[in-house]
């Protein structure tokens, strides 16, 4: 069943945004989730998590950062094209509920996911803060929708090109010792930033919320690629997750986990680089 | 006229090496050879022993004939994916089990001459049964496995309207995702699907019930539902170590190498590990599929892992045998205690302790227990865990008044129904991981008993 591409645009350089026509999902979507996608029949199933849906058009947006081979034929694709396969909406939704005062963390393309939640929180009544980071100020993701959605909003950048000189832990860590009362924080982005605002928050005692994005293939609780280790027990979490408790997550495995097929990545991806611009290697 | 009909092979050593089918099939005249040795039973007990019911003397006295196109058309009365059960049905345990002929010397090739006749259908394309007139009803099966397929083939001869819901990208559950081609080649998966399509059955792919709409949502717009969900998930051993990189469930090796051909990674883009030295842990045709997988996937030793005897084995003995020709090794009465990593989250061995057997239990079958002192290292850059599978709690979980037993399973009476009303349910599960004919058995009766549920409605 092909699903037709609606949108494609490249927001920042890598990093692009695609709208496509899945009614039956679209529907059901709740932020949190993810969906799974083939470009074709060679294809491998790769999870995206939802960064909007539109019900009323029957839309899902993702947003994707090129990374190997399936990101770069994704990124490769235009409106009007068709992907083989779109399969969700999967996972559980995040818990949104009035907590009262929220902390959203976004780093790099994880602001994607984290812009359906904090409008969700805002919605439901929650003081929204807003943290969002990336390399430079040129890699910075929807700091326009996002503010929209924040009571706060809170910009970190690497090389200091915007806003605070740093990562997004050192606003955590003010906010949280400054004595702002929060009362959730919603981290999601890189493992290795994950697990900093993991360290940051845990001896606040502020409860903390990850998005897991392990390597998947069924992503219905068929397979167990996406084990992870969460207060010492197993999870899945494509059926478990994909959120969890941060302060319990097993950040170490998740990353040793993610690096399983490197190598067969590059050979992918390389391959795939030399078919397109015609090499003969 | 003791002796069977030689089933032709590819040689071991070479096969090893390929994906292509390990048993080629009968010619025409061993067919027909095959087919004499039947002794027309006035009371066949072979019928006895097949869950869907094949009229096997009339199909077997059609191929003595040489009237192969009437012996096919007898089968599918019965049985809608003949080239799938003469490849993977336990025949020994079941029709040919029962055949008199058995006691005496060897039963007839039932399987084998049904996988002949199917084959010799394919090739010249199947007829399609003339449908009664539509009834008007509509039914949705969910899950298109063996259990789905068949209860979708029977409900739509029946003149009922069917939707089949799947969650993954192609149709055939675990024929698809879990067989391997070297045993059920992938065509001959789809060819039996288009037949169900040709029927008129409808198959929605990537449709994961549960989420993008749940059972009572069907029964909004459905007037019957038959799950056949199957018992995808996988169980672990729960030792430390399980979670190394290179440890698989044979869920997730078969999926990858099957589903997702990364048997010929990088044409196809899902990669697998490749491992030198192997070791598959359990004993039943899971395991036997993976092993004989990893082997064909370049290993250079492969050695499966079981904590009871061979007797005890669950694996058909046809498969066994076959994995000891190819050169799998077979540590018995062996259980690992942990998998041990490199420090860097690399599987390097898996740790085991032997076992021995003690009284029977529950199951009948010996219990095994550790001997102390007895622990050994396996070298292994890939372990595969096949130790079972139990149903995916997706559907119950979402579906108001569907019970389910303490392993899962969705409680159903002998004709499928389950505890919610138009709600059917069939195969694994059901039963818990079993058979393919055993799910199409399931499937079967479940499409007679909505046949009747949808009469009186």
């Amino acid at each position: 069943m092909p699903f037709e591409i609606l949108k494609k645009q490249e927001l920042i350089p890598t990093i692009h945004l695609m709208d496509i026509s899945a009614h039956r999902i679209a529907r059901r979507a709740q932020p949190g989730q993810f969906v799974i996608l083939r470009t074709g029949e060679t294809g491998e199933r790769i999870p995206l998590t939802i960064a909007d849906f539109d019900r009323e058009n029957g839309t899902i947006t993702m947003i994707f950062q090129v990374v190997g081979k399936t990101t770069m034929q994704l990124a490769s694709l235009s409106a009007g094209d068709e992907l083989r396969d779109f399969i969700g909406p999967l996972g559980n939704p995040a818990l949104i509920e009035n907590e009262g005062t929220v902390l959203m963390v976004g780093g790099g393309v994880g602001v994607a996911p984290v812009f359906p939640q904090a409008r969700a929180f805002k919605e439901a009544g929650n003081k929204v803060l807003s943290i969002i980071g990336a390399r430079s100020a040129s890699l910075l993701l929807w700091e326009d929708r996002m503010r929209e959605v924040s009571d706060e909003l809170y910009i970190t950048t690497d090389d200091g090109t915007k806003g605070h000189h740093g990562f997004v832990t050192d606003i955590v860590k003010k906010l949280l010792e400054g004595g702002t009362k929060i009362d959730r924080v919603v981290a999601i982005g890189p493992p290795v930033m994950m697990r900093s605002v993991a360290g940051v928050t845990r001896p606040f005692n502020v409860k903390t919320i990850v998005s897991l994005n392990s390597i998947m293939v069924d992503g219905t609780g068929m397979c167990g690629a996406c084990r992870v280790l969460v207060g010492n027990e197993t999870k899945f979490a494509c059926v478990d997750g994909p959120e969890f408790d941060a302060h319990l997550v097993d950040f170490t495995l998740l990353m040793n986990r993610l690096a399983m097929y490197q190598p067969e990545e590059k050979l992918a991806a390389e391959k795939y680089k030399c078919e397109r611009e015609g090499c003969t290697c | 006229m003791l002796e069977r009909q030689k089933m032709p092979v590819q040689d071991p050593q070479v096969r090893r090496y390929n994906f292509n089918e390990v048993a080629l099939g009968f010619t025409q005249e061993q067919a027909v050879e095959e087919a004499k040795r039947c002794l027309q039973c006035k009371k066949p007990s072979c019928m006895k022993g097949c869950p869907v019911e094949v009229k096997i003397p009339t199909f077997l006295n059609d191929v003595a004939k040489g009237e192969f196109d009437s012996a096919i058309k007898e089968i599918k009365v019965d049985n809608a994916l003949p080239a799938v059960c003469g490849r993977v049905c336990p025949q020994e345990t079941q029709c040919e089990q029962a055949c008199v002929l058995s006691k005496k010397g060897a039963s007839v090739s039932i399987g084998r001459l049904e996988r002949f006749l199917a084959d010799y259908e394919r090739k010249r394309g199947a007829e399609i049964p003339i449908l009664p007139k539509p009834t008007g009803k509509v039914v949705a099966v969910v899950g298109s496995g063996p259990a789905g397929l068949t209860a979708a083939a029977d409900l739509a001869k029946m003149g009922h309207s069917v939707t089949v819901f799947e969650a993954l990208h192609e149709a055939g559950g675990v024929l698809i995702y879990g067989i391997p081609e070297f045993r059920l080649p992938k065509d001959i998966v789809s060819s039996e699907v288009e037949y169900v399509k040709k029927l008129g059955v409808e198959i929605l792919l990537d449709s994961v019930i549960g989420k993008i709409e749940t059972v009572d949502e069907l029964l909004s717009e459905f007037d019957a539902v038959f799950l056949g969900t199957g018992a995808g998930l996988p169980s672990f051993l729960n030792i430390d170590g399980e979670n190394l990189n290179g440890v698989y469930s044979a869920n997730e090796f078969l999926t990858r190498v099957n589903l997702m051909k990364s048997y010929r990674f990088p044409e196809y883009d899902t990669p697998i590990k490749k491992g030198k030295r192997v070791v598959v842990v359990g004993g039943g045709n899971v395991a036997m599929d993976s092993a004989r997988c990893a082997l064909r996937l370049g290993a250079d030793e492969v050695t499966i892992v079981y904590r009871r005897g061979e007797e005890e084995m669950p694996a058909r003995a046809e498969e066994i045998e076959h994995a000891k020709e190819e050169g799998i090794k077979f540590r018995l009465l062996t259980n690992p205690v942990r998998i041990i990593g490199d420090g860097r989250n690399w599987v390097t061995h898996i740790e085991c302790i032997n076992m021995h057997l003690c009284e029977p239990d529950e199951s009948g079958r010996c219990k095994p227990a550790p001997t102390p002192g007895t622990e050994h290292q396996i070298e292994a850059d890939v372990v595969v865990i096949a130790i079972g599978t139990s149903p995916n709690p997706l559907v119950p979980r979402t579906t108001k008044g569907l019970e389910v037993s303490k392993h899962g399973t969705v409680i159903a009476k002998e004709d499928g129904a389950t505890t919610k009303e138009g709600v059917y349910a069939g195969g694994d599960a059901v039963t818990g991981s079993a058979t393919v004919i055993s799910a199409m058995g399931a499937g079967k009766k479940a499409a007679r008993a909505i046949d009747a549920y949808l009469k009186g409605k």
